[in-house]
């Protein structure tokens, strides 16, 4: 009798532990921010179809979603109705990343698409992404009126996710 | 034999399709550029660090990495600063904190488990051997 309830002991741990790992791991999907509650990174891009450029700077003083994109990127084209849904709904300055991509594919993107960024910044180089941890198109990321991360969503934005994540952490904030 | 030869090569000219060709301007920064590469995750990938990925992601960073040591970064200082942009999780070997210490501690206990669990069985074998002696030695003592 004890011979078996000794190894079934050792594999019903084994097999615990094996199925925490599986549950736990680093699903791509999952992971948290670094950057919560820290300050959003600064950064200086040039503007998509104009000639100036956006400084982070500009942006401080009212919350602000900056959402990453690429019109490489799957994702961003199945999230794309519900991002112009959230711009309609008026709640908050929406700010595209057009994140390492060609600036003509990105303006025919949104011609033909619509376009629901207040502004788009054009991060080329991919190196303003990696500021803000970005492993991933699309990720939209909500900054509160004091320059703090304080969510970040990884994958294609839902009006599900917007209305239970966004939205209530900008009441939270007692903003409009 | 032949066959022998023939893998060898195939696998020697595999790690000639070099992913990364960056070469910095002495030897002991590159030394430093291609351990700092080898210990970053690729966060896309997961289980390739930056230096073996092919996807873009990895050489933006693998690119970072080369701009901070140039710019006189300590190999601590690059750590800190793609840790905070990233979280631990692109450090291969994390830091010992509350969230990570049943990673580290797991197989120290899984080894003492093992010690523990091989101990008695050897004596448990070493006692039915001495019974089998004694069931023996009571046997001939009754003949």
């Amino acid at each position: 009798m004890n011979r078996f309830i000794v190894p079934l002991v050792v594999f019903l741990g084994l097999a615990g532990v094996l199925y925490i790992g599986v549950r736990h791991s680093p699903d791509k999907s999952i992971m948290a921010s670094a950057l919560l509650g820290k300050p959003a990174p600064s950064f200086e891009l040039p503007v998509l179809g104009e000639a100036r450029k956006l400084s982070s700077r500009e942006l401080a003083g009212k919350p602000w979603v900056l959402n990453v994109w690429g019109t490489w990127c799957a994702g961003c084209r199945e999230e794309h109705p519900a991002l112009l849904a959230i711009a309609r709904q008026n709640l908050v300055t929406l700010v595209g990343l057009s994140w390492k991509d060609e600036d003509a594919a990105a303006q025919q993107w949104l011609t033909q698409l619509g376009n629901p960024y207040s502004v788009v910044a054009v991060d080329r180089e991919g190196r303003t992404a990696i500021d803000f941890g970005v492993y991933g198109a699309p990720e939209t990321f909500l900054i509160d009126e004091r320059g703090l991360v304080q969510y970040r969503h990884v994958g294609a934005m839902t009006l599900e996710a917007w209305e239970r994540e966004f939205v209530p952490r900008l009441k939270r904030g007692g903003l409009p | 034999m032949r066959l022998g030869v023939l893998v060898l090569t195939l696998l020697l000219s595999m790690s000639a399709v070099a992913i990364d060709v960056t070469v910095l301007p002495d030897a002991e920064k590159q030394a430093r550029y291609e351990a700092l590469t080898h210990e970053l995750r690729c966060m896309q990938c997961m289980n390739n660090s930056i230096a073996d990925s092919p996807v873009g992601l990895a050489s933006d960073l693998r690119r970072d990495v080369a701009e901070q040591i140039i710019a006189g970064k300590t190999d601590d200082e690059i750590r800190d600063a793609m840790v905070k942009r990233y979280g631990n999780v692109i450090l291969f070997t994390p830091p010992l904190d509350r969230s990570s210490a049943w990673v580290w501690f797991f197989p120290v206990i899984a080894a003492l488990a093992g010690l523990f669990i091989g101990i008695r069985i050897v004596r448990q074998r070493s006692r039915l051997v001495e019974q089998d002696d004694s069931v023996i030695e009571t046997d001939e003592s009754a003949r």
